[in-house]
Formats: structure tokens, C-alpha cells, sequence
């Protein structure tokens, strides 16, 4: 009997360690497994025992990409457990800070993680010394973005004046003047980014599934919002952990999660077909430049969705800094804690729903906490994807089967780092 | 934070042959002169891969606050790590995939040659680490304390604002930025090579402030540290 194996050992191009392990016989899969091997880092367990207004330093170091949106989940946790309020600026100050690292992030996973397979190539080194011009404008915007998280948050990860009560810190005038022009410009680099990525039209793989993200009242759901899932339904804050159940399997050192017992999808796309109709007119269009009309199933289509979450979100953090222009900005109190309890906090981090649970006791200390990740809810679904698409790729040469197999993974944009709290393909034979 | 060197990575890759990141590249080798190691060691199969590691390369850097101090992961050293496991995965904790170990900074296990501290590290610091290592000199690392850093920035001393810092203890080379940006020092740095405890303990008594509450503040990057202080006094 012909067997063969194919494993993609510790999956480039991804933040974190994994592996995938594909058993094919008689030309079907016997088994296909998502490994993943990180070292898990326990969190959850770091966090107990420390003071509230530590728990956001910790719980930043999760993830040195999506710093801010773990540092915006544990500030929200933190102030609904314990009845903090914040003032308005320091709201917006946070909202810029967020724009930054999406727009970061979504530049760092195009061009330094996807652009590459586009060429055939095994990193960004060769296009950096080949096309330099093709990259420039993923450069500039990841430099802009970091700008951005400087200014606010005082460096470009890990932000410092974001802590409980508002921020510590606020910007002058004149730097808020100035990302307001550079994110004027950006413009036309995010256009030459849909020049470059448009050329490269996504596999059709359309595979229908549930889609859950933040859905705002007043906008499109990304700071703030509450849970949504395609099927029509919100999912109420309080009842996340029902509805998300996480759990373990083997070959993971990151959780699974399942909804109503089956795979969901979280991250760009999710929200892209969950608030089509809130994303600014602009980024519609770009949206319609692709061919991304919601409800859109295809996973491919994530890196098109993050393309069109750029334009939504420079567009966004100008909104922001006028805002922000108006008021002053000046320096303020911090709020103060008025209670203990238990507190939830959630953000669409750039790959997807992140949700922080928190207990913190009359003394200030956390005595329970809880993460569920962005890339720990999509695994299930990545496996289940590769397990549908692998067969579209019987009869080409291993080579081609890795290349397809690490697109799909990489297009889900995983975090594996952030979830264990990935790659190589493994072919056996 | 490497990846954040947008301006300066066209330049590295025309010095440096990068031959196995593979965060950033699908190709690898395992021929190298430097290696950056990022990361504290929390798992027994960690200690055979960097004693490897150290075997190929001629020079090491810890890449890290917690690569050079084990960093915040030693918050879980407080707990048995069975605890920890059960915490994190509850029945299920008994998998072997959950394997962990204490976790501590990589000297603890091989020699390593120069140091990238900090979290996150310094842009500016990792970049002449690199350019000192290719012209043959020895990167340079501060070995005086944060206040020194903090008065050049011009801030006003966090304890004349009513809170503790690590500040006076830790190395500088920061810039102070987490003062300048209205908080404390943190310590992710880690300690100097001769820390002056007891003047920063006589500061801390000129304030009112018990040596505790800073030893607290200071171990959340000082864990391992401060561990090993312990056991050295008890020997």
C-alpha cells in the first residue's frame, strides 16, 4: 500500500511554532494534524497573585505584534471589575494607539509574511534586494504605524502610557499635527499596496462557516463592540465562555474553541462580512476592487479584508486625531478604582476576537484570569480548512502541496505565540 | 522589534547573510557565526537545542529581557509547576505536550556573550550590537543605573510623585522612557552588575517605603534574580 507523509516542520512566516502533519493513503488523507509546539507560557498563571494595575504590563507581553490589543483587553477587564472610569480623551487616545498596531500588523503580515509566496520566494530578503520598490510602500506604512504607537503609547510596542484609568501621558499638539499629515499621505501607499496585491488573485476556496467578531452600535466593531456571529445573533459579553467553549487536544499546546460544537472563523474577514455596511467609503471601494462582498467564505480572501481594514483604519485614526485636536489635548487625572469584582474586556485585535476575564479581590490582586485568543478560536477551522483543500492539491509535487498548504495557514494571519499561551509542513511515509 | 527596523533592514541584509529566522523566512541552515537567542528556557527539550545552538555559533547574543533575565515567565516560578499546568489547562493538564519547566534566563544554561536587555529591547541598541559585532569590537552596555538615564531625560523622580520605582537598581540604557511616558521603571532591564541595595534602600526609607514593596514592583522582571540572591544567602 503507497503511503505517504507530508510534514511541514515548524511552519515559517507565522509568529510561533508549528507543524503540519499530512498522512495521505491511496491518494486520501488519513490523517491531518495542526500541530502545535510552541512552549506554552501560562499566562493566566503569571497573572495571579500580581496587582491590578500590573496586570496590563503582563498581559502586553503576550504578544509583541498585537501588544495593544492585549494591553486594551486587560485596561477594559480591569476597569469593569473594578468600576473605573476613563475620560474621553484618554478613550480616544487608546482608539489611535489601536489604529497603529492594526495597521502595523496588517502591514507586517502582507508584506513581510504573504507577499513572499506571491513571488515564489522564501522571504521578504530576495524582494527586498530584487523589487525594493514593490515593498517600499509596506515599509512606509509599518514606520507610519509605529509612529503612531510612539506617540501615544511612548515606543512601538509594549505602550507605556496606556494604564489603568486613562493614560499617563498625552501627546503634544504638534506630533498629533503631524501623524494627521503622514496618515494624509499614506493614501497613495496603501493604493500602490492594491496595485501589488491585486495582481495575485486568491485561490477559490469558498467553504461556508460561521463568522464571529465585535459589531459596534455607532461603527464598525474593532475597539469596541459587542460579540456577533454571522448566523444573525449577538453573543452577549457575560456568555462569551458558553457560547466560545475552548478545549484541549494533544497535538496543541494552544486550545481549540468550537461554537454550538463547530469551527468559527475570527480576524479580518470575519469582521469585514459581520460590518460590510459600517466600513467607510473608501474602504468599501477597495473592497469592491477585490471582489470582496460580504458574506464572503473564502479564507484567501483575509489578506483582501486586511488590505481593505488599512484604508477603514487610516481613514479612522484621522477621525480620531481631529477629535482629539478639538479637546486639547491636555494632561489628566487618572480615574480611580471604585470596587472590586470580576471584569471582561474585548477588542478585535488584529487577527480576531481577543477576550481577557479577569477576578480581582478587594485588595487589588488578581486572583483568576482568563485569555481566549484569536488564533486558539481559528485552529479548529484551519485544520478543518487544510482537511478540504488538501485534496484540491492531490497530483501536484509535494513542493506545490507545502507551498498551498502554508498559504492557507499563513492567510489566517496565526498568531501562535499569542495562542499558547506555526509552522512546518510533515509529509510521512 | 527586529522586524521594526524598517529604514535599516535593506542595510542589514546587504551586511548580514540571515540564515535561519523563521519568523521572517521559509529558508534555514544551521551554519552560523551569531546567533540571537530570544526567550528564557521553560521546557527540558529547550536545554539540548541551545546547547546545539552554542556549539555552531561563535557568538551568542541573549536577544531580551527574557532571554537575559528569564523575564516576566519566572512570575510562574512562584507557583509548583503542576499548578501552573492546572491553571492553564485544568484536566487536561496532565498532557504531555504541557511539559514545563521553572523558566530561567538562557545563561543559566550556556555562555552567552553579550546581552540585548530589555522589554521590549531598544531598536537603536540591537542595531549597534550588530554593527559593533561586524566591525569586531565589543557592543557596549550600560552598567550604571536608570536614574542616571532618568535625570539626563529631565523627569521629575517617581518618588517625589508618591510611587516606587525599580529605577534606581536596574540598568540604564533605556532612556528612562517609561518615566518620561508618566510611569515607573519597571526593571526589565534587570539589575546592574553591582547594585547599590543599600543606598537604594536608605532612599526608600527617606520616603517612607518599606524594601518590600520595591523588591515586589521589582520582581516581575527580578524573579530569578532575586531567587537566586535568596539561595546564595542561604548557602
Amino acid at each position: 500500500m503507497h503511503k505517504d507523509h507530508l510534514g511541514i516542520r515548524e511552519i515559517t512566516r507565522v509568529e510561533g511554532h508549528g507543524n503540519i502533519v499530512i498522512n495521505l493513503s491511496k491518494g486520501k488523507i488519513e490523517e491531518l494534524r495542526l500541530d502545535i509546539i510552541e512552549s506554552p507560557r501560562f499566562f493566566e498563571a503569571m497573572l495571579r497573585g500580581r496587582r491590578y494595575d500590573e496586570a496590563q504590563h503582563i498581559m502586553s507581553r503576550i504578544c509583541g505584534i498585537c501588544a495593544v490589543s492585549h494591553t486594551s483587553a486587560s485596561l477594559k477587564a480591569i476597569e469593569s471589575a473594578m468600576g473605573i472610569e476613563i475620560s474621553a480623551q484618554a478613550r480616544l487616545l487608546r482608539e489611535l494607539a489601536f489604529a497603529g498596531e492594526t495597521l502595523q500588523s496588517h502591514m507586517l503580515h502582507l508584506y513581510f509574511l504573504t507577499l513572499p509566496d506571491f513571488f515564489k520566494m522564501g522571504s521578504v530578503v530576495p524582494i527586498m534586494k530584487s523589487m525594493p520598490d514593490i515593498l517600499r510602500p509596506g515599509l512606509d506604512i509599518k514606520k507610519l504605524a509605529n509612529e503612531i504607537g510612539r506617540v501615544v503609547g511612548g515606543r512601538y510596542v509594549h505602550p507605556i502610557s496606556l494604564f489603568p484609568g486613562g493614560v499617563a501621558y498625552t501627546p503634544e499638539k504638534k506630533e498629533l499635527k503631524e501623524l494627521k499629515d503622514s496618515l494624509g499621505k499614506s493614501f497613495c501607499l496603501l493604493d500602490k499596496t492594491v496595485e501589488t496585491f491585486s495582481q495575485f488573485p486568491a485561490p477559490l476556496f469558498c467553504k461556508d462557516r460561521e463568522f464571529i467578531s465585535l459589531k459596534d452600535k455607532g461603527g464598525y466593531g474593532f475597539y469596541d463592540g459587542t460579540p456577533f456571529s454571522s448566523q444573525k445573533d449577538s453573543i452577549k459579553e457575560k456568555t462569551y465562555t458558553t457560547r466560545i467553549k475552548e478545549y484541549c487536544v494533544p497535538h496543541s499546546t494552544a486550545k481549540h474553541a468550537r461554537t454550538r460544537g463547530h469551527a468559527f472563523m475570527v480576524g479580518a474577514l470575519a469582521r469585514v462580512n459581520n460590518n460590510f455596511a459600517d466600513l467607510k467609503p473608501l474602504a468599501k471601494k477597495i473592497a469592491k476592487r477585490f471582489g470582496l462582498t460580504a458574506p464572503c467564505t473564502n479564507p484567501f480572501m483575509n489578506n483582501a479584508a486586511q488590505i481593505v481594514e488599512c484604508f477603514h483604519t487610516a481613514q479612522g485614526a484621522i477621525d480620531t486625531i481631529d477629535k482629539l485636536l478639538l479637546m486639547g489635548p491636555k494632561p489628566e487625572k487618572a480615574g480611580k478604582p471604585a470596587g472590586f469584582g470580576t471584569g471582561i474586556g474585548l477588542v478585535e485585535a488584529p487577527r480576531g476576537t481577543l477576550y481577557h476575564e479577569y477576578t480581582i479581590n478587594k485588595e487589588g490582586i488578581v486572583v483568576r484570569a482568563n485569555c481566549i485568543i484569536p488564533t486558539a478560536q481559528n485552529l479548529r477551522s484551519m485544520e478543518e480548512d487544510l482537511k478540504s483543500y488538501v485534496p484540491t492539491l492531490l497530483g501536484k509535487t509535494k513542493k506545490e502541496i507545502t507551498q498551498g498548504v502554508e498559504s492557507l495557514v499563513r492567510a489566517y494571519d496565526p498568531c501562535i505565540s499569542c495562542a499558547t499561551h506555526i509552522m512546518n509542513v510533515r509529509f510521512t511515509s | 522589534m527586529v522586524l521594526n527596523c524598517e529604514e535599516e533592514f535593506p542595510a542589514i541584509v546587504e551586511l548580514v547573510n540571515i540564515v535561519n529566522f523563521r519568523e521572517a523566512m521559509s529558508e534555514r541552515s544551521n551554519d552560523y557565526d551569531i546567533a540571537f537567542i530570544e526567550g528564557s528556557i521553560s521546557r527540558k527539550e529547550e536545554i539540548r537545542k541551545l546547547k546545539d545552538i552554542r556549539e555552531r555559533a561563535s557568538v551568542v547574543v541573549a536577544l531580551g529581557a527574557c532571554a537575559t533575565t528569564g523575564g516576566l515567565n519566572c512570575l510562574k516560578n512562584r507557583f509548583p509547576m503542576e499548578e501552573v499546568k492546572s491553571i492553564v489547562y485544568g484536566k487536561d493538564a496532565g498532557l504531555k505536550i504541557y511539559d514545563t519547566i521553572p523558566a530561567a534566563p538562557i545563561d543559566s544554561i550556556i555562555k552567552v556573550d553579550h546581552r540585548i536587555h530589555g522589554c521590549p529591547i531598544i531598536k537603536e541598541e540591537f542595531l549597534e550590537t550588530l554593527k559593533s559585532l561586524l566591525m569586531g569590537k565589543t557592543p557596549f552596555t550600560p552598567n550604571y543605573p536608570v536614574c542616571v538615564d532618568c535625570k539626563l531625560a529631565g523627569n521629575i523622580c517617581v518618588f517625589e510623585k508618591g510611587m516606587t520605582c525599580a529605577g534606581p537598581v536596574t540598568r540604564a540604557g533605556c532612556k528612562a522612557v517609561c518615566v518620561t511616558y508618566g510611569r515607573i521603571c519597571w526593571g526589565c532591564r534587570g539589575l546592574t552588575d553591582d547594585p547599590n541595595i543599600s543606598a537604594h534602600k536608605e532612599t526608600l526609607g527617606r520616603y517612607g517605603l518599606a524594601e518590600e514593596s520595591v523588591l515586589r514592583s521589582f520582581d516581575l522582571y527580578g524573579g530569578y534574580a532575586l531567587e537566586k540572591g535568596r539561595g546564595k544567602k542561604n548557602a
